[in-house]
């Protein structure tokens, strides 16, 4: 029963913060600069989410997530699509893990 | 036949949409299901339910706070505690679904909805990598596509987790740890390569989140490094040619 409120709960407090820039939008008129902030969003999301993240894929030895993710940087700068460097990244750290 | 094909097309552009939709979906397909599979695994082992670990997918869909959700149930956690380390580990969407809603500027608001509460870092990351379908005809069934199989992949991966359990070795289930940021990353390259001013945003938005990781939680460390690695932005992005 208690998890299930905590479903509850955690289901609200994740729904609202995505649903109200929806609604927020349409009455809003930004700045130029507030919509070159906006657009930035993506880039810089992404890099807070990379780093330092990647280093905890195996707590114990960071290099293994470096590593894993430079085989990644490698596999997205020589062009492949994001499957190929998703699924060689995740062989680079399988082997890494296991010899 | 060349020209059959493209008078489908053009008779047709929901399902084009929905096909190019799927195709970018793709890769968070497999980015997800190995987490979510992981997930599912994870949430049994603290004592949750099939149906409850599947529900919370259904009804929360956000990967790290299903973690840590599942981590506090098995450690006792009090509700109330789960639930606001949950808003602030998620509270980076509300910045994100900012971005994203002010690109969906032309799409109608019962699309809107249903989108932004689809929205994860995946989902963002992906759909802000691909503007200008927002502005075509039918553009929101590319999104609404990408979406659902991102989210149908989540919620079937974390019931696969519960059922399999501990069949999946570890070795490779730690492996598939990496597939996200791998994604991340295979998702940024591209971008950096067109324009190296984006790689520095992605940068500094690393270094702030490092640094603030040192005296904050984890949570609100990504949003500060979202919210003012953005800011470089003001300044290194340059005007959009409508």
């Amino acid at each position: 029963m208690t998890i299930l409120l905590v479903i509850i709960g955690m289901s609200i407090v994740t729904m609202v913060p995505r649903v109200i820039p929806a609604f927020i939008v349409d009455k809003l008129q930004f700045k130029d600069w507030v919509n070159r902030w906006l657009n930035a969003i993506p880039y810089a999301a992404l890099g807070a989410l990379i780093f330092p993240g990647v280093l905890s894929v195996n707590a114990d030895k960071p290099h293994i997530g470096l590593i894993g993710g430079l085989v990644a940087i490698a596999l997205a700068y020589i062009g492949l699509n994001v499957i190929f460097v998703v699924i060689g990244a995740i062989l680079s750290v399988f082997l890494l893990t296991t010899l | 036949m060349e020209s059959v094909d493209v008078n489908k097309n053009v008779a047709s552009p929901s399902i084009a949409m929905i096909k190019r939709g799927l195709t970018v979906g793709f890769p968070i397909m497999l980015g997800y299901i190995p987490i979510a599979i992981t997930y599912g695994v994870l949430a049994k082992q603290a004592g949750m339910t099939l149906t409850e670990l599947t529900l919370m997918s259904v009804l929360v869909f956000a990967g790290a706070s299903q973690f840590m959700g599942a981590n506090m149930i098995a450690l006792g956690a009090g509700a109330v505690e789960i639930i606001i380390a949950t808003f602030v580990l998620n509270f980076r969407h509300f910045v994100m679904s900012l971005s994203f809603m002010n690109r969906m500027r032309p799409v109608a608001m019962k699309w809107k909805v249903p989108l932004s509460l689809g929205l994860t870092d995946e989902t963002f990351a992906v759909s802000s990598l691909h503007t200008k379908e927002a502005k075509e005809e039918k553009g929101f069934l590319f999104y609404a596509a990408l979406t659902l199989i991102a989210y149908l992949s989540w919620v079937m991966g974390s019931f696969l987790g519960g059922v399999l359990g501990e069949i999946i070795p570890e070795a490779l289930s730690q492996s598939m740890g990496i597939a996200l940021y791998a994604m991340f990353i295979g998702l940024l390259v591209p971008s950096v390569k067109k324009e190296l001013r984006v790689g520095l945003i992605a940068i500094i938005a690393m270094l702030i989140n490092a640094i603030c990781l040192q005296f904050m939680s984890s949570g609100w460390a990504i949003v500060a490094g979202t919210v003012l690695g953005g800011l470089s932005g003001v300044l290194l992005l340059k005007e959009e040619r409508e």
